[in-house]
């Protein structure tokens, strides 16, 4: 290590030494907003997938777009823990002049600060237990290239040049990626190149190369993609048959609708005149983005809006109507940190409440909670078979983390025999056969009535959609018998759903654990490394995720089998404890909480000092990982 | 409660085209008070689709709230009607054309529900040139909430209980023009002769249709000091030309050319007539008629009829370039790219 900090002078240290690492590290890029670092970082984190090793990636960025300073974090990580790691990194690259104190501080100690040394850094106050690696950058960007953009594009690409000579990144896996970025564009492919040599040379020259800590090619990655969420329930509604969406533009839900419209542009165009089979509207606010989702759903389409929270409120009113009036709608919702505009580009799952309970009145919604892209694939295809079949609203809970990170993942698989249920939708023939079509009679008996379409029959199945309280023929009536026969058949209906909706992922031993651990979302990227610490403190527990509400027995038996139940979520009020315990009607004294809300990803060791103190019966205040 | 009308038929009503009587048009008996300017219109709306012989199927009845909004319950029985939201008739209706663009889509609102609550709303759909027909009963008050004041009041008038309207009218007539609706007409509940010929141009028209019709409220707001009230509207409504329609089917006689009537071609074919009153009348002239409508609202009269109409503009499928089957019929083979592409899709994530 010597030569980097002896050629740089700046501090020198040979006391400390992080141990070496393959494999194993967590890496953290510091930049600043708008500046193009989010391309070379992403390149830099998929040259290690290509390699065989898993990653993890997450953009820590503020509500900015031009000159705040923003992070990303690659995780490596040969056992698959993917979720954030927390802590201090073991490398970190601060390119940000603003935010240098502070990332310098977040290096581990005996860890590397790799920095841009066209200017000093001014020495005293600075650490000395990390390593310093300066490399003149700007510098010498300044010397190769002539345009200001460009200067300040290939900075990027330097450093990611450097990192492979540093940790053993294999220069091809790069070059690779260069090539398919920038397919069709080929005069961009030599500069890159040659920018990525630049640092890698440099790196090579003045550093010991590479470092204790490290990669090395694997083979581990085996059918998984690299892919974030919100292209994952996009690219979901095009398989789905989505052809209508409403829209209106918020983080972290913006890239769904963007995602769907790209995919659209490529594979939804007629051959033959060129036409689209599909319609996207950018409506003047919420309200008319899931009015048009209904009005299209009302009408036979496959209809979808992307929100997120201050979305959720404005369409509250709207998705009261969709229950009462059985409409079927699917509503993609990308979590951030509320209440208010909060923190907007930070991740939460605290809309849990507000979407169960959507509106006024006696309301409740289907909910589906996605714990990965192919998740967010899977169900955005499959919400709208729910939601025709169910006749309500379906609501997919993403969050930012998912939607906007790329996560390592199980590829997309779609099974062509798979035909679209429409669910009970008369056709014109069955109309002409049936005495009398009621809109609202449960001839089932499983509270799901049959629907009809405008414009289906000259003279049967038209009826009068409505807010407004209506007997089993569809007509007006305030009779106080009517309004409750109606509201017990859609409880029905409800009971229906739970035996329909994506069963829970339970993992249990024959013999029940003391404990169980009840998550859900995002937080099950840190559970496989949550199990395993518990391990280390002899503590055994089983799982389940759950996967969608209104729950079913498999919750209720899950609890009850348990001596203690913990309830990991990413909201301050428990909100997933408060919605089990009201509707399993279960004591909330027995459901142990963990919560963390400071609008970053959950991380395994705040699960675990979380039980670790609920078993030590210390009290659990506030806990910020 | 609605109440089913009795099915009665006399045998020898007169049939239309598709063989349907006046009767197949109707709708559920009206609960609107009696008198209600809204039932005139429900009835002219039963007439213009009878007789230019529109299959009731094939309509969809959009509305959002107010007694305004009920009305679609009182036509056309043989059509789906949506009673959606208060205010949000015109992202509902955006919804279902854009699902089925073969539909015909007949709007009922009311002056609050697009005036007030609905009027961003409002202001979308016409910019975004939906094909549809918007009709508003304009009644000055908030019939179903019991007669506050709506926004289209006109300045200085009360209500029935004396609040005296202090700011500034909207006039949606005035704001479709501005925002590029191809057809707008204004024309009152107490005159079917005007009105059923707009509302078949209405609907004969491509485009966005927009019709204000002045439907007083008997119970809140027709009293002698409204400008909404029978007797006012009776005295005060001019027109600056009548505006016949001829469907397709009737043969343009010789005497088109006549006492120096202009044809309008509608996109179907049928033809609006328009006998000038005033010499300068100019229904291709947007800006004139906004400034005509403002100069009449001073002399305290309103000014009625086709106020614009644009029998070439477009609508949102032509400018979308959305594929001429509707939507809602395309089949999964068109719609899911399937599992081949699927992969290449994964590759490119690798
Ligand atoms: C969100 C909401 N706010 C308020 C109401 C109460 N409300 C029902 S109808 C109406 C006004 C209707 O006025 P208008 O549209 O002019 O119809 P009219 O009854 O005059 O025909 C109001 C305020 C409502 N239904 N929904
Ligand atoms: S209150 Fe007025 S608007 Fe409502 S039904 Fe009665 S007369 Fe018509
Ligand atoms: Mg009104």
């Amino acid at each position: 290590m010597a030569k980097s900090v002896e050629s740089n002078k700046i501090k020198s240290n040979q006391k400390l030494e992080i141990p070496p690492a393959i494999n194993d590290f967590v890496i953290r890029f510091a930049n600043t907003n708008g500046t193009g670092s989010a391309s070379a970082n992403n390149m830099f984190a998929k040259a290690i997938v290509r390699m065989g090793i898993p990653v993890s990636a997450k953009n820590i960025f503020p509500s900015n777009i031009q000159g705040l300073p923003t992070w990303f974090e690659v995780r490596v990580s040969e056992k698959n823990y993917l979720a954030r790691r927390g802590g201090k990194s073991e490398i970190v690259v601060g390119m940000n002049a603003q935010s240098l104190f502070d990332d310098i501080d977040s290096v581990m100690p005996g860890g590397f600060f790799l920095y841009d040394s066209s200017k000093q850094l001014i020495t005293d106050q600075l650490r000395d237990d990390i390593h310093y690696l300066g490399m003149p950058i700007s510098a010498i960007c300044q010397k190769e290239y002539q345009d200001p953009r460009q200067r300040q594009l290939f900075k990027n690409v330097i450093y990611v040049g450097a990192l492979a000579a540093l940790l053993n990144i294999e220069f091809d896996a790069l070059k690779s990626l260069v090539g398919d970025q920038f397919k069709g564009k080929e005069k961009f492919i030599t500069p890159n190149i040659y920018a990525l040599e630049i640092g890698y040379q440099y790196a090579n020259q003045h550093f010991i190369c590479p470092l204790p800590i490290k990669v090395e090619r694997r083979d581990l990655i085996n059918d998984r993609i690299l892919v974030n969420g919100n292209t994952g329930s996009g690219l979901g509604a095009v398989y789905g048959g989505a052809t209508v969406v409403g829209w209106y533009p918020i983080t972290p839900s913006t890239s769904v609708v963007e995602k769907f419209a790209s995919y659209c542009e490529r594979l939804r165009i007629d051959p033959a005149s060129g036409k689209k089979n599909y319609a996207l509207i950018q409506a003047e606010d919420e309200l008319a983005a899931i009015g048009i989702t209904i009005g299209a759903s009302w009408n036979g389409a496959r209809a979808f809006t992307a929100t997120s929270g201050p979305g959720i409120s404005l369409m509250t009113e709207f998705l009261g109507l969709a229950y009462f009036a059985e409409i079927p709608m699917v509503l993609i919702n990308v979590q951030r940190a509320g209440p208010s505009t909060g923190m907007p580009t930070r991740t939460q799952q605290s809309d849990i409440l507000s979407c169960a309970y959507a509106s006024h009145g006696d309301t409740k919604h289907i909910l589906l909670f996605p714990e990965s892209p192919t998740e967010c694939f899977e169900f955005s295809a499959l919400s709208f078979d729910l939601t025709e079949q169910l006749q309500t609203p379906v609501i997919i809970m993403s969050d930012l983390d998912l939607g906007m990170n790329d996560h390592l993942t199980p590829e997309f698989i779609w099974d062509d025999e798979k035909k679209y249920n429409q669910g009970k939708l008369l056709s014109a023939e069955q109309l002409s056969e049936i005495k009398h079509y009621g809109r609202y009679l449960d001839i089932d008996g499983d509270g799901i009535c049959y629907r009809t379409l405008p414009g289906t029959h000259p003279d049967k199945g038209a009826f009068f959609t409505r807010g407004t309280s209506r007997n089993r023929q569809a007509n007006y009536s305030e009779k106080s018998d009517d309004y409750v026969d109606n509201m017990l058949r859609l409880t029905r209906k409800f009971e229906t759903a739970s035996q329909m909706l994506p069963q829970a992922e339970i993992c249990q031993s024959k013999i029940p654990a003391d404990m169980g651990l009840i998550y859900f979302g995002t937080t099950a990227h840190a559970i496989s490394e949550t199990m395993d610490q518990l391990k280390e403190h002899s503590l055994s527990v089983d799982t389940l995720r759950i996967k969608a509400f209104p729950f079913n027995h498999q919750l209720t038996k899950f609890i009850k089998e348990h001596n203690r139940i913990f309830i990991i979520e990413q909201n301050r009020d428990a909100q997933m404890r408060t919605v089990i315990s009201t509707e399993l009607q279960i004591d909330p004294a027995q459901l142990y909480s963990i919560t963390n809300y400071d609008g970053l990803p959950i991380t395994s060791k705040f699960i675990v000092q979380g039980i670790l103190n609920k078993l030590s019966s210390k009290v659990v205040t506030e806990q910020v990982s | 409660m609605s109440f089913q009308k009795s099915k009665f038929h006399h045998p020898r009503l007169p049939v239309n085209d598709l063989g349907l009587t006046y009767r197949d048009y109707e709708g559920a008996l009206s609960t609107l008070c009696a008198g209600c300017g809204h039932d005139s219109i429900t009835s002219a709306i039963i007439q213009a689709c009878h007789e230019q012989s529109i299959p009731p199927h094939k309509v969809a009845k959009m509305s959002g709230i107010g007694c305004s909004s009920k009305a679609p319950n009182y036509f056309l029985n043989k059509a789906h009607g949506f009673n959606s939201v208060h205010g949000r008739m015109p992202s509902v209706t955006t919804g279902a054309n854009m699902a089925n663009r073969d539909l015909l889509y007949l709007a009922m609102s009311g002056d609050g529900d697009s005036a007030s609550i609905g009027l961003g709303q409002f202001a979308h759909v016409v910019r975004r040139q939906l094909d549809m027909v918007y009709m508003v009963a304009n009644n000055g008050v908030y019939g179903l909430t019991k007669g506050q004041l709506a926004a289209t009041a006109d300045k200085g008038v009360k209500n029935k209980t004396g609040e005296l309207s202090i700011f500034t009218d909207i006039d949606l007539c005035v704001m479709a023009l501005q925002l590029g609706a191809t057809f707008v007409a204004r024309s009152f509940s107490g005159d079917k002769k005007q009105l059923v010929p707009l509302i078949k141009a209405a609907i004969s028209h491509r485009g966005f249709a927009f019709l204000d019709i002045i439907s007083p409220c008997v119970t809140f707001n027709n009293h002698p000091k409204s400008t909404r009230s029978y007797d006012y509207v009776h005295d005060n409504v001019v027109t600056g030309a009548i505006a016949d329609f001829v469907p397709v089917k009737k043969e343009i006689t010789s005497d088109s050319a006549q006492g120096g009537c202009e044809d309008i071609c509608l996109h179907d074919g049928s033809i609006m007539r328009i006998q000038k009153i005033t010499a300068d009348y100019d229904s291709k002239n947007a800006m004139k008629a906004i400034v005509d409508i403002e100069e009449h609202k001073k002399k305290g009269e309103i000014l009625t009829g086709l106020l614009y109409l644009d029998p070439t503009g477009s609508h949102f499928h032509e400018i979308n370039n959305t594929t001429d089957t509707p939507l809602n019929q395309l089949d999964q083979d068109t719609l899911c790219p399937g599992s081949r592409i699927l992969s290449s899709i994964n590759d490119s994530f690798r």
